[in-house]
């Protein structure tokens, strides 16, 4: 593997970790809540999907059609039900939740799934690829992940710029008061924010059970990896959730060129190198998108 | 003479205790205010000013009494819901969003309209100095100009009872004379108007009546035609007329 190719194979990985962040940035940047069970939630996806594989033959790519609404309307009640309740001036509150949520989701899988390692197969699209050059190939896959985590913030971001909705979202994230007395139901607001966010999970979740193996366990890795974009982009900046996916995926792959057995390590050190130097995050904003 | 509002009060007011915690700050307050009146709410800090707003806007429940605006009960009635029945605030210290652009908060301002005369443009009309500002994220805005901002908000919304809370707070007082100019083209419009101040010369050039609080009673409600400044001043600062006289 040349470094060309370990650079592109990261932005592509990028892609993938930017499609998992866009769901903790936007809970964040719109709610200030730090959703720590996000990764076990985009596992619950995945699991979800397996399901509908299993029992109804599906393709694991025709059950988004469920899984992804199946989600956001889960987003909306527990943000309605649950999460509401722990927004407070004090982001304590809600850490505490979903740490809590985290564990128990882990465990439900566990229960009804096993500790077994489990795949989405989708067939020959998962392993193909162009050739682009003697030793640069780029796997039909990761590109269309990529592609669908740029369209899916490039979009959320159209969304909160310039579409009324989006602009209550973002009014009500500023003061929540102030927008009930514009006459916009804060709660709703927010339950709405949330279902786009459990949405894009849901998405993460099938397509990152796709690429790799994933069992209940898995979820403390993605959150991590999440988290890890989010900062490195800066909190509360769609685009700079894009730019940290990237920049993490290609600290990884680089990494791995480097020396394979140490890939996690090295997104890890330029994690840190980022919150050394620039801990507000690359392109960090004080509002979403 | 009492302040009773000529024939059907857009807003009544009727025995109103609030309380925050087990702290009372509003006592058996009763205020009525005719649908086109412009009513002064008059009085120091802490009387209970802008609790009696937060009271009509729905923020905080109210413990005893009733407040009825169109004939109706607002018992119940979320904060969220009253906006859309007419009723705008225009917060003290402005509350602009801060992360939206001064014609975003005016767009957010007109999420529930009702129909009218007030939009973006004639809100523009109203106070020309927002145009060149309109791209401009409202935190960076002098405090008049956010002020401005604020109440053109509120106006997007086409209120039929438009709530001014401390207006004058903070700002220098020729921005507070321009900003009060602006205030017989919106009563023009229809809408009724109901305005807090500490600025009592302010507030009575502007008002057909004004009620003073003090410590959260009624001090003094009466015609402004039919009141000296002295008895004003009197009822703000809660000097007995019989002391004073």
């Amino acid at each position: 593997m040349t470094l060309v190719n370990a650079v592109v194979q990261g932005v592509l990985l990028g892609g993938m970790y930017a499609l998992f962040a866009t769901g903790l940035s936007l809970m964040f940047g719109v709610m200030r809540i730090v959703n720590l069970a996000h990764g076990d939630f985009a596992v619950f996806g995945a699991f979800f999907a397996l399901v509908l594989v299993d029992s109804a033959s599906l393709s694991p790519l025709v059950t988004l059609l469920i899984v992804v609404p199946g989600m956001a309307a889960f987003g909306y009640l527990l943000q309605r039900g649950l999460l509401q309740r722990a927004v407070v001036a004090s982001p304590l509150p809600a850490l505490l939740v979903t740490f809590g949520l985290s564990i128990v989701v882990q465990n439900l899988l566990l229960e009804l799934f096993s500790a077994d390692q489990r795949r989405l197969q989708i067939g020959s699209f998962e392993t193909g690829s162009f050739q682009l050059t003697y030793d640069l190939a780029i796997g039909y896959f990761p590109a269309v992940v990529f592609a669908i985590a740029v369209a899916l913030l490039v979009g959320l971001s159209l969304f909160l710029r310039r579409t009324q909705l989006g602009r209550l979202m973002r009014a009500t994230s500023d003061d929540q008061e102030t927008a009930r007395l514009m006459g916009v139901d804060n709660r709703n607001m927010y339950a709405l924010a949330a279902a786009i966010a459990f949405a894009t999970v849901g998405l993460a979740g099938v397509l990152n059970g796709v690429q790799t193996n994933f069992s209940p366990a898995s979820g403390p890795t993605l959150l991590i990896f999440a988290f890890e974009a989010v900062i490195i982009g800066g909190l509360g900046s769609l685009w700079g959730t894009l730019l940290g996916g990237i920049v993490l995926g290609v600290a990884q792959n680089v990494g791995a060129w480097i020396e394979p057995a140490q890939q996690v390590l090295a997104g890890h050190l330029v994690f840190l190198l980022v919150l050394a130097l620039r801990p507000r995050g690359l392109l960090a904003k004080g509002a979403p998108a | 003479m009492t302040g009773q509002a000529p024939g059907g009060a857009l807003l009544d007011l009727a025995g109103v205790d609030v309380h925050y915690g087990d702290l009372q700050a509003i006592f058996g307050v009763s205020l009525a205010v005719a649908e086109g009146e412009t009513v002064a709410v008059l009085g120091a800090n802490g009387a209970g000013k802008s609790t009696l707003l937060k009271a009509i806007t729905g923020m905080l429940p109210i413990t005893a009494g009733d407040v009825r605006y169109d004939g109706r009960s607002l018992r119940g009635a979320p904060a969220h819901r009253r906006a859309g029945m007419g009723i705008a605030l225009v917060p003290e210290g402005r509350r602009l969003f801060a992360s939206l652009t001064v014609e975003e908060n005016l767009l957010v301002g007109g999420h529930r309209a009702r129909p009218g005369p007030w939009n973006r443009r004639s809100v523009y009309e109203l106070f020309p100095l927002l145009r060149p500002l309109r791209k401009r994220p409202a935190s960076v805005l002098s405090g008049g100009e956010q002020q401005a901002v604020a109440i053109g908000r509120a106006l997007m919304s086409n209120p039929r009872l438009l709530l001014l809370d401390e207006v004058s707070l903070g700002l220098a007082p020729i921005v507070v004379k321009q900003l009060y100019a602006a205030l017989p083209a919106i009563t023009a419009s229809g809408a009724t108007v109901l305005v807090v101040e500490q600025d009592m010369h302010q507030a009575m050039a502007v008002a057909d009546r004004v009620h003073c609080l003090l410590e959260g009673r009624t001090a003094l409600e009466a015609p402004v035609s039919e009141v000296t400044g002295d008895q004003v001043a009197n009822a703000y600062f809660g000097m007995l007329p019989s002391v004073v006289s």
